[in-house]
């Protein structure tokens, strides 16, 4: 009975070949976007994930204040550079820290000018965030000490203050300081935040101190563990130490927070995940609508072709043979669009993928679930027409003009 | 009917009534008929609009069931019978010719004759053989591929008696065939159901408004205001 609903379905379809196809498109569409919505939230959190991963999972950073809520940093004391060898003395599972202090600020070239984030800091910074150098070199220990106006630039900087010439011994201006660039640092691209992490100048830490900030403060302490370490282990030690040190009363929170770059990567592919979700959600329901669309041709379809139906039952056509055809015709018809939706999910996902520069990943599940769900919406929107032309009167439908 | 060797009933009615709505607003379409057609024979129904010969018709092609009395079908009681066991009966005994030809708009002869094979599940060489002997029969070899756009309103009627024809039915029915056809062509289909009637024996039951059509009928019957009034042998 199958077999034969199919070949009366397929006959119709082929006959009514641009009202199939505009049936069709509904579901096609729907389709489409349900997996291309997928594979590009799929292929956002790859990213995500990667990126954060080539910073090293082994990094922590103690940031002042705490970790939510607004301005909750005001009055929280920043670091002090006893605070980074205190760490460093005390925690052995420590490999490498950096002190930081940042500040945005315009750098001046000649004419050309670029606002930029200065960071004061000194060698290990390289180290704790696997900075590479491109050319030039690093720090020396007496422009550390002596806080020479010393700078090393990254490939941003690098390519709008002096596009194709040699930066190597030029003097950037940064406020009132003239900086000699000793060294250019190797891009890294976009972060995970879709930040420019090659947007940035590098100065020993004593220069920023008391050239640009005025002050003895450090912002921001980096550091990475040993590998083999748990970090978390890690982390409570260093809360310890930290508390100790800025006087926090126990039953007082913390005025500063610790974070790790595993918190930060689930955090960030999570909220890429309910993105993901929230996008697959609105094209579920162009699918759906795609469903009714469906249902309202093949009501259309079922008035219009009454006579039909009464020919099919007068020349003795069961009411569920008719029932199954025009049912294996909407879901013939979803089922073929959700295959053309299919296709053209993958064309638009590599596409698209290419485009916003995002890893392509396959899902299978999503193109299995699409389809099936393509097909049980030709099943659910396809039944209620079906059963009202299998229940037709014959000598009525046969009278139908 | 004296003088005639008695045939086989195919047919009988007995005291059908059909009556649509109810209280005074009820109408007898039917009011009591008495009918009896043997196997075999060629018969015409003639009345006016609203005679009940419609209704008969539609009574006798399974496709409605009686108010009241029995309809027999060589001997078996239709009136009995479910919706899906009426449509076998359709299925396997009858094949039906329209006025308005009623053929799948958009659809190859050969398909539209294929029809009512796909539902008795005939495979599909047989199928396809049999369409078109069935096409052949009318006399439309090498218009298989046409549709019904493509045909003369003759041609279209000789698809739905071959259509008709192809499941070797016991009996055909054939509601005004030649209503929407001239003069001419309503000869042509009305000598084409004759020599099915002679050649094959099939039981012929027709309604028709043209007097010169019912002559081709062995017997005509004449209905007036749901009663049969008349049988006349032609």
């Amino acid at each position: 009975m199958f077999f034969n609903s199919l070949l009366l379905a397929l006959r119709e379809i082929r006959r009514n070949l641009l009202r199939s196809a505009l049936t069709m498109l509904g579901i096609i569409i729907g389709v489409a976007a349900v997996i291309v919505m997928v594979t590009l939230g799929d292929g956002a959190t790859l990213q995500v994930t990667r990126q954060i991963e080539s910073l090293g999972t082994n990094l922590l950073m103690i940031r002042m204040g705490q970790r939510m809520g607004p301005g909750s940093s005001a009055n929280a004391p920043p670091f002090k550079l006893e605070d980074v060898v205190a760490l460093q003395r005390e925690i052995p599972a420590i490999r490498a820290i950096a002190p930081s202090a940042a500040q945005g600020m315009t750098a001046i070239v000649g004419s050309r000018n670029w606002s930029t984030s200065v960071t004061g800091t000194d060698n290990r910074f390289f180290t704790v965030r696997n900075w590479v150098l491109a050319e030039g070199r690093l720090f020396t220990d007496s422009e550390l000490r002596a806080g020479r106006a010393v700078c090393v630039i990254g490939a941003t900087v690098r390519r709008e203050l002096f596009g194709d010439q040699d930066p190597l011994g030029t003097r950037i201006r940064l406020k009132q300081i003239a900086c000699e660039v000793i060294g250019l640092l190797e891009g890294k691209g976009q972060s995970a935040m879709g930040a420019d992490q090659d947007d940035l100048i590098l100065m020993p830490l004593r220069t920023f101190q008391r050239r640009i900030a005025g002050n003895q403060d450090v912002t921001l302490i980096q550091l990475s563990v040993h590998e083999g370490v748990a970090l978390e282990r890690a982390r409570a030690d260093i809360e310890r130490l930290m508390r100790e040190r800025r006087h926090v009363h126990p039953s007082d929170l913390d005025n500063f927070s610790v974070r790790d770059m595993q918190e930060i990567a689930t955090m960030l592919t999570g909220t890429t995940q309910i993105l993901t979700a929230l996008l697959s959600a609105v094209a579920a329901v162009s699918l759906l609508v795609g469903g009714i669309g469906i249902m309202n041709i093949m009501l259309v379809s079922v008035t219009e072709r009454t006579r039909e139906i009464g020919i099919r039952l007068a020349i003795g056509a069961l009411e569920r043979e008719v029932l199954m055809q025009f049912l294996v015709e909407a879901v013939v018809l979803s089922s073929l669009g959700g295959l053309l939706g299919i296709l053209l999910a993958l064309v638009a996902s590599v596409g698209l993928t290419q485009l916003l520069r995002v890893p392509y990943v396959f899902n299978g599940a999503i193109v299995l679930t699409a389809f099936g769900f393509s097909a049980m919406v030709g099943i659910l929107f396809g039944y209620f027409p079906a059963r009202r032309a299998a229940q037709l009167d014959p000598i009525e439908a046969l009278r139908h003009e | 009917m004296a003088g005639l060797s008695v045939p086989i009933p195919l047919i009988e009615l007995t005291a059908v009534t059909k009556v649509y709505g109810q209280g005074d607003a009820a109408v007898h379409a039917l009011a009591g008929i008495d009918l009896r057609i043997a196997a075999g024979e060629l018969v015409a129904l003639m009345g006016p609009s609203g005679s009940g010969k419609s209704t008969a018709m539609n009574i006798l092609g399974c496709l409605d069931t009686p108010t009241a009395g029995t309809y027999r079908f060589r001997g078996l009681a239709v009136t009995g019978l479910s919706r899906d066991e009426r449509a076998r009966l359709r299925r396997n005994e009858l094949g039906f010719v329209f006025q308005g030809f009623n053929l799948l708009k958009r659809t190859s002869a050969l398909e539209n004759v294929e029809l009512p094979l796909i539902y008795r599940r005939v495979p599909r060489s047989e199928r396809v053989a049999r369409a078109r002997q069935a096409l052949a029969r009318v006399g439309l070899s090498g218009r298989e591929g046409h549709t019904p756009g493509e045909l003369s309103g003759g041609q279209q009627q000789r698809v739905a008696i071959a259509r008709a024809i192809v499941t070797e039915p016991s009996l055909l029915l054939a509601d005004e065939p030649t209503g929407n056809l001239d003069t001419a062509r309503g000869h042509e289909i009305m000598a084409l159901l004759t020599q099915l009637n002679r050649e094959r024996g099939l039981t012929i039951l027709m309604v028709t408004h043209e007097a010169d059509m019912a002559a081709y009928a062995h017997r005509v019957i004449h209905f007036r205001d749901g009663l049969v009034v008349n049988e006349a042998l032609s």
